[in-house]
């Protein structure tokens, strides 16, 4: 019985921690795509200005109510403009960045797959 | 057939990569912030600055009426500066300044406002500059002029004459 209780406890604090380890590691991927709008080249996660502590606090406050990346993200592009976003939203502005390399990477290989076709023949 | 539509797939191909190209090389890389905006100010919750009490957003701005929304903070030498533009504009009675203190102490902010006077006819009190987020701002000193509950201007950095102006014209 002891045996079992001592497991469950253990079982318990192993948890506690990977629930806390998981939000600290969504915390730290979503800084890292933010911003630091007022530093240069530095995202908030890296910087340690006013701006970027406020907005860290912000994050960790919008993990605890449950928002999901995503709406973490829509929540800064509203107030700061798609600029704060590193890896930029796909929508009508942006799909064209998105496609081009896999265009490029489809026409390039259409054009081996032609030469190599023409060789067989 | 086929050997002319390959070379000339290229060639059209590089043509639009240099448009692209050419066209990035003139779009500036130098990024400002828009200033012109008609966005909904944020709803909140807020801890007034002298009576401590909490108090929603929306018991603050009332709609047919401008605001100033201005933030400062007594560590931050620009909004010193600015200071005597904001009381000279809380004079005015189509507008009401309303004070957002960020990221500061009381002992300091109080201080800083019997040492230059207060424009304030509210202040809330942000001492870990979440509220300031809300509202989109960037830093010290950051004013917003409000109607409707409306964002209609944002101006970064300390008001000057020239910005004091367009407010009143932009009040009357």
């Amino acid at each position: 019985m002891k045996i079992l209780k001592i497991i469950f406890i253990i079982f318990f604090i192993s948890s506690f921690g990977q629930i806390k380890a998981n939000e600290e590691s969504l915390k730290n991927k979503i800084t890292k795509n933010l911003r630091c709008l007022i530093c240069q080249g530095q995202s908030v996660y890296d910087s340690d200005s006013e701006f970027a502590n406020s907005l860290k606090i912000i994050v960790d406050k919008k993990i605890d109510q449950g928002l999901s990346e995503k709406q973490i993200y829509s929540f800064f592009k509203d107030k700061y403009g798609e600029w704060i976003l590193y890896d930029p939203l796909f929508n009508k502005n942006t799909y064209f960045l998105w496609l081009l390399p896999l265009l490029i990477f489809l026409i390039g290989g259409a054009i081996i797959f032609k030469k190599l076709i023409r060789k067989h023949k | 057939m086929k050997n002319k539509f390959l070379p000339f797939s290229i060639a059209l191909i590089f043509v639009i990569f240099f448009i692209i190209f050419y066209k990035g090389l003139r779009n500036t890389n130098i990024y400002t912030p828009e200033l012109k905006t008609n966005n909904e100010i944020p709803l909140f919750s807020a801890q007034l600055f002298y009576s401590d009490k909490i108090i929603n957003s929306a018991e603050i701005f009332n709609s047919n009426k401008f605001y100033l929304l201005n933030i400062w903070a007594s560590w931050c030498v620009p909004c010193r500066q600015e200071h005597s533009f904001l009381m000279d504009l809380s004079k005015n009675k189509n507008v009401e300044v309303i004070g957002l203190n960020y990221k500061d102490t009381k002992i300091n902010a109080k201080s800083f406002l019997e040492e230059l006077g207060n424009p304030y006819k509210k202040i809330i009190f942000d001492s870990d500059g979440v509220k300031a987020i809300e509202w989109g701002a960037y830093g010290v000193p950051e004013s917003f002029l409000i109607y409707n509950n409306k964002v209609i201007q944002k101006y970064l950095g300390p008001l000057n004459q020239e910005s004091i102006e367009k407010i009143k014209l932009l009040i009357k």
